[in-house]
């Protein structure tokens, strides 16, 4: 269906246009992140591709791949009925300097969505006019979702009360065993997330 | 405990108690509660709340929406970090003597969210009297955790309770009819 419209951004914007994929309908381009904007004005605006709808905004990390990180982009065309997933890679091999054009002015809708992705993984949208966390607060530390952040490192606003304070224990109790929560977690793993744990 | 008291009776008597187990009776059917419900165990404690179940048997319905006017917090749901210092805050502005009643597994432990974003367990925060595990406990639950509480005010005891798992009676009676059923002939060859 789509395949059109990937056929329409090589021809538009050429080596920009890094990959392309299709599969079952399901068509995907990477694009150059410099040009991430241009060409997302032009699937909005060109009326052969008429992309109104901006479906969903994210992240994703690749932690073996340079650059580290996607942000994924889903079009989609109400008038045309036609999708199409746009990907840009950004930042270096620790997920450093991750930028991209902002994407509001075109889709008001992308708003919290560029929000999220830079409180989940880092990056930074240029021209983006409100850029804070959204689900974290404003004391957290890095970004959650990266594959480097310990899985079970947390950041308490308030200070844990202690087993002398509290003169109980706080571990926990029957019938709330070791094997609840991950098996990475708390108990079983390391403070540095450490695949390795008690089950393996 | 030990104090004594003596209250005018009839002309032919008194009656004599100890002051703090009149206080305890008195209390533990007058449980003025604070739910503070984040997540899907508030369904639970909507049945628990309800005709059906009906916490009132218990002296234990009265809702207040300010902590103020309650000494039973009843914190029902995950607790994210977020969430954190309003649970603190909630459970500092309570009147002595309170009591917190940790409901369902994520507010007892944090349950299977144990990652960035969650609190794993309550106790963390502020002194929990009772824990009811259960993802979500059963309303019959609940109400064994209610009375443990009723029992530990009554008694004065502050120290931490969990509730019991309890057998479901149907479920027990149902092994052996399945075991009955998989013997018998089918009258199918198989």
């Amino acid at each position: 269906m789509s395949e059109r419209l990937l056929a329409k951004l090589r021809e538009r914007f050429g080596a920009s246009v890094l990959e392309t994929h299709s599969h079952l309908g399901d068509d995907t381009a990477v694009v150059d992140p410099a040009r991430w904007k241009e060409i997302c004005a032009f699937l909005r605006d060109d009326p052969a591709c008429d992309m109104q709808m901006l479906v969903d905004l994210c992240g994703a990390d690749y932690p073996d791949r340079t650059p580290r990180l996607e942000v994924v982009l889903h079009l989609y065309s109400i008038a045309r009925r036609h999708r199409l997933r746009l990907k840009a890679r950004v930042g270096d091999e620790d997920a450093e300097g991750a930028e991209i054009d902002s994407v509001v002015d075109l889709w008001q809708g992308a708003n919290w969505f560029e929000r999220e992705t830079y409180d989940m993984f880092g990056v930074k949208f240029r021209g983006h006019p409100d850029l804070r966390r959204i689900l974290m607060y404003p004391e957290f530390e890095g970004h959650p979702l990266l594959k480097t952040y310990p899985a079970n490192k947390t950041q308490p606003l308030v200070a844990y009360r202690t087993e002398e304070e509290a003169g109980v224990p706080l571990e926990k109790l029957a019938p709330f065993g070791d094997d609840e929560g991950m098996s990475f977690g708390r108990k079983n793993g390391d403070a540095t997330g450490d695949a390795t744990n008690g089950e393996a | 405990m030990g104090e004594l008291i003596t209250l005018q009776g009839s002309e032919q008597g008194f009656v004599t108690t100890r002051v703090n187990d009149l206080l305890g009776w008195a209390r533990k059917y007058s449980l003025f509660a604070y739910p503070f419900v984040t997540a899907c165990c508030g369904m639970e404690f909507m049945a628990l709340a309800s005709p059906r179940f009906d916490i009132s048997r218990f002296g234990a319905e009265a809702p207040r929406f300010s902590p103020r006017q309650a000494d039973l917090l009843w914190v029902v749901g995950t607790i994210s970090q977020r969430q954190a210092p309003v649970l603190r805050r909630i459970y500092e502005q309570m009147m002595e003597p309170k009591w917190v009643l940790a409901f369902g597994t994520c507010a007892s432990t944090g349950g299977f969210y144990d990652n960035y974003t969650t609190v794993a367990g309550i106790d963390k925060l502020v002194p929990t009297d009772v824990y009811i595990p259960g993802c979500p406990p059963r309303p019959e639950a609940v109400i064994d955790g209610l009375l443990l509480l009723q029992d530990k005010i009554a008694s004065g005891d502050r120290t931490p309770g969990v509730v019991k798992p309890r057998e479901d009676p149907v479920s027990r009676d149902l092994v052996p009819l399945r075991k009955k059923r998989e013997g018998a002939p089918t009258g199918r060859t198989s």
